[in-house]
């Protein structure tokens, strides 16, 4: 046996923290690389999809008929295409790709064609006839579930929710410990307020896109940019009604995705549309499609209660969540309840959720999922008590911070964890000692992360000239394939550029659950450090036999077989290129294999500073300066983690600042398009400047958590204290959009 | 979908009195390719102007005044060395509209014909006292950009007009003009609010103005109040006020996805101030 | 359907014949026509920047400008910058300072860099910023981009 002990000892690594090239850098900056839009297959069709433009309306008729005799029209599907009798989620994912009787928001599928080429798709989309009976409808999360508003879907409920609320509540969350009514009477300062966040889009800039061609025989082919590959594999089948084993799905380069390519929104469609066409068809989502119909947040309402003796300390904390997740039971109330206050070590916490069903398009996640606008309400009021007793918001932080062994918000201990690192980083950086002008303020906030393991399976084959190549599942968002390649270098002690990790198809690998969680690294890290483990004992069995020694007695460095002392004997170190060249011979190829479903993810923390200026004329608000630490565990390519935590940052500060669902009056999307959809510019932004700092998750072999989601979480907060702090007002409701800063100015100066 | 390329604007004005139903003309494209990418709007007719020789000069007339082909794009106006040296705030209007790549291919023109009452190239023609040539079917007529928008997206122009030169006049002595809009983030916003100012000085007064707004009314709005209130001052915090109070009262606006009634109201005021310190700065002499 | 349009270009260099219908732009006619995919749809509303091509060494959408109006025209995109197996300084300095995660809005930022560098061979970093408001990138927060197109206009200044 190899000696599994050496890397838990580890300090140092030899790839692991380096920093080399991507192995798809040079598709990417060339043009070649093959995203969901890029590909073509012979004989291929155009889809398109048409949607209601209404928010809630009864689907009286549809007339297909003249759309059917346009030129080259060969296939159209409505719901009835698709599998009946599905329960739980695959109905309501059916119910999203296609709408049964009613229309449930604006933007919903009512109906889909596929064409001989993508015009005549468009043109004779206009000739199909939709007869709609429009009801009343609502968007709004507060009003959602107040008396009389319009009812979604009766008995929708799971149970969970206390008597006498509106139908449209469907799921209640309930956690905490403690008496926080106790822990309020201990306090010195109480203080309750209520906010407001907005509905963001993940806002990735390639839209839904795949190429689909399934035979009458429910066999099918799939290439899509997702998330999850196997997840696209299992709802298209069920959703098709045939085996998941029948559909092979390939995952594409993914540009971008959040969270919002978790979900499978057209996929189903263009099978659907193959089937009953045979032949292959492309289905690729105008832009306004996916605003939409695709990934929105849970606008939220929130109320929270904190108590603070003069020192800092935190009697006790309270808090309620209503989100929306559009007309599906599913906003991820529970995620913001259980985040809201795990920065904390309090002895009185209390936390309810409550999940509102509204005419918005089905949420899907968008890194760390609830948690963001859980920390913009908590941390605000964190801060407007710092202000009220005179206190240092960081250092009341660290006051207060959750620590290994404390008991979290949500119920368990925290294992070892890196909330006081983060805290003691940003309290010793020069940006938060930095003078302010005048009209500047400085905004802190601190956020929690869960991070998540789940089912991963990773192959790593051996090549007979002692290169390597490793097969995963998760599909690459964040520069994985370089992170699988530096760890399993490090295993096997051969260089990096002699290892190459590709996302493999469903067909060619166990299950993968979605790249989600923050998971990759953390869990194909695991199960790539794991494969190539199983490779190298099996190199060492193979060395063992030609020295004719007890496998046992062979260890495994930098890239050699070594007898393990000198009761194994004096042998010469093995290369694992003599060991590959001879494999056929010597017992047949060596690959090696890791199949689980990890639970030590290990949780993550992170701590901003941002200073932010607000034009007090306009309400305009320009970041100044900003600076992200956040806990990585062990970062394997730091490069890349920095680019995590640079990319929460701004998407949080477009959050912050202008991103939002707009909804008018009629319940339609008023700004479907990148135009008045305000994602940040580079001219919006300062750099962003990063520190990682490095507390060992124990739940992996090099020590890693996952540092995709921990970094949009405190960006909200943070800028609303800067902002709040700069214009001398508090903005309870995000977007803090420049008209929300004048009014609030001017609510001010009235008094 | 007719798509012609006709090498006079006779040939143009002919064409399009002869189309039947929606005709559009085809400059920059930056606003027809949007709606028909959209579906929005699928002309049947679409005349590509850019073939027609001239319309892509920038030239200084006897007169020192300026006469700009209709196809000069952004790009080509904010590269010009010496319009923006005449004209600064009506060449930085037309140079916030979109990003590096819609200047490319955007006009001065085609911002004007599109209609939108938050055109940042507009006001800014107004305020210069801009002209353009209009070619129909009759023949040719002169006539002020202010004329032209008739409401969100509609124009005075009649089946088979089209605009067919732009006229600026010439800047003279001690005359400074600026542009500023208001928009949530630092590029790629259509403008909340929008503001030229241009003037005239005699030493230190104003003798010369012409203020308008964008964005606030279904049309880009000329307000004579906001310029009387500058002319005769030395910009001091009266006329400042009385300029921000008739830009404030000159506005009708809408709330929208862009702005409320209130934020649009307050933030004219504010950009005239602004706007009007600057132009008077240039005036001066200042760069 | 009405006729089709018979066009000839020059596309990277190469002469290049297409035949379009005239509703089709000319990114339409790029990915769909001539298999070149490096220029990507994001928003077709010239939102985005991810379908940045330069005509006539003029930086524009290819999401707004018809296959038509390309007649006579020269046209570059993301696929001309490299020659043969010789990346562009930007294109090494992207791959080696991570200023691309996704990859997706990759091509028009570096067309529009290229762009840029040419013509302002010693920008700042606010022109570099507002140069680029138009690429819209979701991954990166623009900070490696703009890190990235900073030094390869210092490295490209040195080297001429």
């Amino acid at each position: 046996m190899a000696r599994d002990e050496f890397e838990a000892e580890r300090t140092t690594y030899n790839f692991v923290g380096t920093r080399p090239d991507r192995p798809d850098g040079i598709d990417k900056v060339t043009g070649r690389a093959r995203f969901g839009a890029d590909m073509t297959a012979p004989g291929m069709l155009h889809a398109v999809i048409l949607r209601s433009p209404h928010a809630h309306a009864k689907i009286v008729k549809i007339d297909t008929s003249k759309a059917e005799a346009a030129p080259g029209v060969k296939a159209i599907v409505t719901r009835a295409d698709f599998a009946d009798g599905l329960d739980g989620e695959n109905w309501n994912i059916l119910e999203n790709v296609m709408a049964g009787d009613t229309a449930l928001y604006d933007g919903h599928a009512v109906c889909a064609l596929a064409a001989t080429s993508m015009l005549e798709a468009r043109d004779a989309a206009k000739l199909v006839e939709i007869e709609y009976e429009r009801i009343p409808h609502v968007t709004d999360v507060d009003k959602a579930m107040a008396p009389g508003a319009p009812v979604i879907r009766e008995g929708a409920d799971d149970g969970s929710v206390p008597a006498g609320m509106h139908p449209n509540v469907v799921r209640y969350h309930e956690s905490g410990h403690g008496d926080v009514e106790a822990g309020f009477a201990k306090a010195d300062l109480v203080l309750e307020e209520t906010f407001k966040t907005e509905a963001t889009h993940q806002g990735y800039i390639e839209p839904h896109a795949c190429l689909g061609h399934m035979g009458t025989d429910g066999k099918g082919e799939l290439w899509c940019c997702t998330q999850g590959h196997w997840n696209v594999q299992k709802v298209c089948a069920a959703l098709l009604g045939t085996e998941t084993s029948a559909l092979r799905v390939t995952a594409s380069e993914i540009g971008g995705g959040f969270g919002g390519k978790t979900a499978v929104f057209i996929e189903p469609v263009a099978l659907a549309l193959s089937r009953k066409a045979n032949r292959p068809v492309k289905l690729v989502m105008p832009r306004a499609d996916v605003f939409r119909a695709t990934g929105p947040t849970s606008p939220a309402s929130m109320d929270i209660k904190i108590g603070m003796t003069k020192d800092g300390t935190i009697t006790a904390a309270k808090g309620v969540f209503r989100l929306s997740g559009g007309a599906f039971p599913e906003a991820p109330m529970e995620f913001s309840a259980m985040c809201a206050f795990a920065c904390y070590d309090l002895e009185n916490v209390l936390q309810m959720g409550y999940d509102v069903m509204s005419n918005r398009p089905k949420q899907a996640a968008y890194r760390a999922p609830g948690a963001p606008m859980a920390a913009f309400a908590v941390e605000s009021v964190l801060d407007e008590m710092c202000n009220q007793l005179g206190l240092d918001p960081l250092e009341v932080r660290l006051k207060n911070a959750a620590k290994t062994g404390s008991k979290a918000s949500y119920g368990p201990r925290f294992d070892q964890i890196g909330l006081v690192e983060t805290l003691e980083a940003a309290i010793n950086h020069p940006h938060y000692k930095a003078p302010l002008a005048e009209g500047q303020g400085r905004g802190v906030a601190c956020g929690f992360w869960f991070n998540h393991g789940g089912e991963t399976s990773v192959s790593l084959m051996l090549s007979e000239d002692g290169t390597a190549q490793i097969a995963v599942g998760t599909p690459d968002i964040g520069g994985s394939r370089a992170s699988m390649a530096l760890m399993a270098a490090e295993v096997l002690g051969i260089p990096y550029e002699n290892i190459r990790c590709v996302i493999a198809d469903t067909s060619s690998l166990g299950y993968n659950e979605i790249s989600h969680g923050s998971r990759v690294t953390y869990a194909s890290g695991l199960a790539t450090i794991k494969a190539a483990k199983d490779a190298v004992n099996r190199m060492c069995q193979r060395a063992a036999a030609k020295w004719g020694i007890d496998p046992d007695a062979v260890y495994w460095e930098d890239g050699y077989a070594k007898p393990s002392g000198p009761n194994a004997g004096e042998f010469d170190p093995m290369h694992i290129t003599e060991i590959t060249a001879n494999m056929g011979a010597t017992g047949g190829p060596i690959n090696g294999h890791f199949e689980a479903t990890p639970e030590g993810a290990g949780v993550s923390f992170g701590t901003h500073i941002v200073d932010a200026e607000v034009d007090p004329e306009t309400g305009h608000t320009k970041i100044l300066r900003y600076t992200v630490v956040q806990d990585a565990g062990k970062a394997v390519h730091p490069t890349y983690v920095e680019g995590q935590y640079q990319g929460g940052a701004v998407q949080g500060i477009g959050w912050a600042l202008n991103e939002e669902y707009i909804y008018g009056e009629d319940g339609s999307l008023q700004n479907a398009l990148f135009l008045d959809y305000r994602v940040p510019v580079a001219s919006d932004l300062p750099m962003i400047d990063t520190v990682i700092v490095e507390v060992p998750n124990p739940g992996h072999p090099f020590g890693v958590r996952g540092v995709g989601e921990t970094g949009i979480v405190p960006p909200l907060a943070a800028i609303a204290n800067a902002v709040s702090n700069a214009a001398g007002v508090r903005m309870r409701q995000l977007p803090a959009s420049p008209p929300r800063i004048l009014a609030a100015l001017k609510d001010r100066d009235a008094g | 979908m007719q798509f012609h390329s006709p090498t006079s604007f006779a040939e143009a004005a002919k064409l399009a009195a002869d189309a039947e139903g929606i005709t559009r003309f085809l400059a920059g494209g930056t606003d027809v390719l949007v709606q028909l990418r959209a579906d929005a709007v699928t002309p049947d007719t679409l005349i590509d102007i850019k073939q027609i020789s001239g319309t892509h000069d920038i030239t200084r007339r006897a007169d020192g005044g300026w006469d700009l082909g209709v196809a000069v794009t952004g790009a080509e106006m904010t590269e010009h060395p010496d319009l923006s040296t005449d004209w600064p705030g009506l060449v930085e209007g037309m140079d916030l509209i979109g990003s590096t790549q819609i200047q490319g291919r955007a006009t001065l023109t085609g911002n004007l014909c599109n209609g939108s009452p938050a055109a940042d190239g507009v006001p800014g023609m107004v305020t210069a006292g801009v002209t353009v040539t209009v070619t129909g079917p009759d023949g040719d007529r002169v006539m002020p950009v202010e004329d032209i928008p008739a409401g969100p997206g509609r124009t005075t122009l009649a089946k088979g007009e089209v605009i067919s030169a732009v006229h600026i006049p010439p800047r003279g002595a001690y005359g400074g003009d600026a542009y500023l809009r208001f928009i949530p983030r630092t590029e790629m916003d259509i403008a909340v609010v929008g503001c030229s100012v241009s003037l005239r000085r005699d030493g230190d007064v104003i003798t010369e103005a012409r203020v308008c707004l964008g964005a606030v009314a279904p049309t880009v709005v000329l307000v004579e109040d906001a310029a009387k209130a500058l002319i005769g001052s030395a910009l001091d915090e009266a006329a400042l006020d009385a300029l921000a109070a008739a830009a404030e009262a000159a506005c009708n606006p809408i709330n929208d996805k862009r702005g409320t009634i209130e934020f649009r109201t307050e933030v004219a005021g504010v950009l005239a101030k602004r706007a009007a310190k600057i132009a008077y700065d240039r005036a001066g002499g200042a760069k | 359907m009405s006729k089709k349009f018979h066009v000839s270009t020059t596309v990277n260099g190469d002469p290049v014949e297409f035949l379009c219908d005239s509703r089709e732009t000319v990114l339409d006619v790029l990915r769909d026509r001539l298999s070149l995919t490096g220029a990507k749809e994001g928003c077709g509303t010239g939102d985005c920047g991810a379908c940045s091509i330069t005509v006539d060494d003029r930086l524009v959408c290819a999401c707004l400008m018809l296959g038509a109006e390309a007649e006579g025209k020269s046209i570059e995109t993301v696929e001309g910058i490299a020659a043969g197996e010789d990346l562009h300084p930007l294109q090494k300095r992207f791959i080696e300072y991570a200023a691309l995660q996704c990859g997706i809005c990759t091509p028009g930022i570096l067309v529009a860099a290229k762009n840029l560098l040419e013509k302002h061979p010693d920008p700042t970093e606010e022109q570099v910023r507002y140069w680029l408001a138009g690429n819209l990138c979701r991954c990166t927060g623009y900070d490696k981009i703009i890190r990235a197109v900073m030094d390869t206009a210092a490295e490209m200044r040195e080297a001429s």
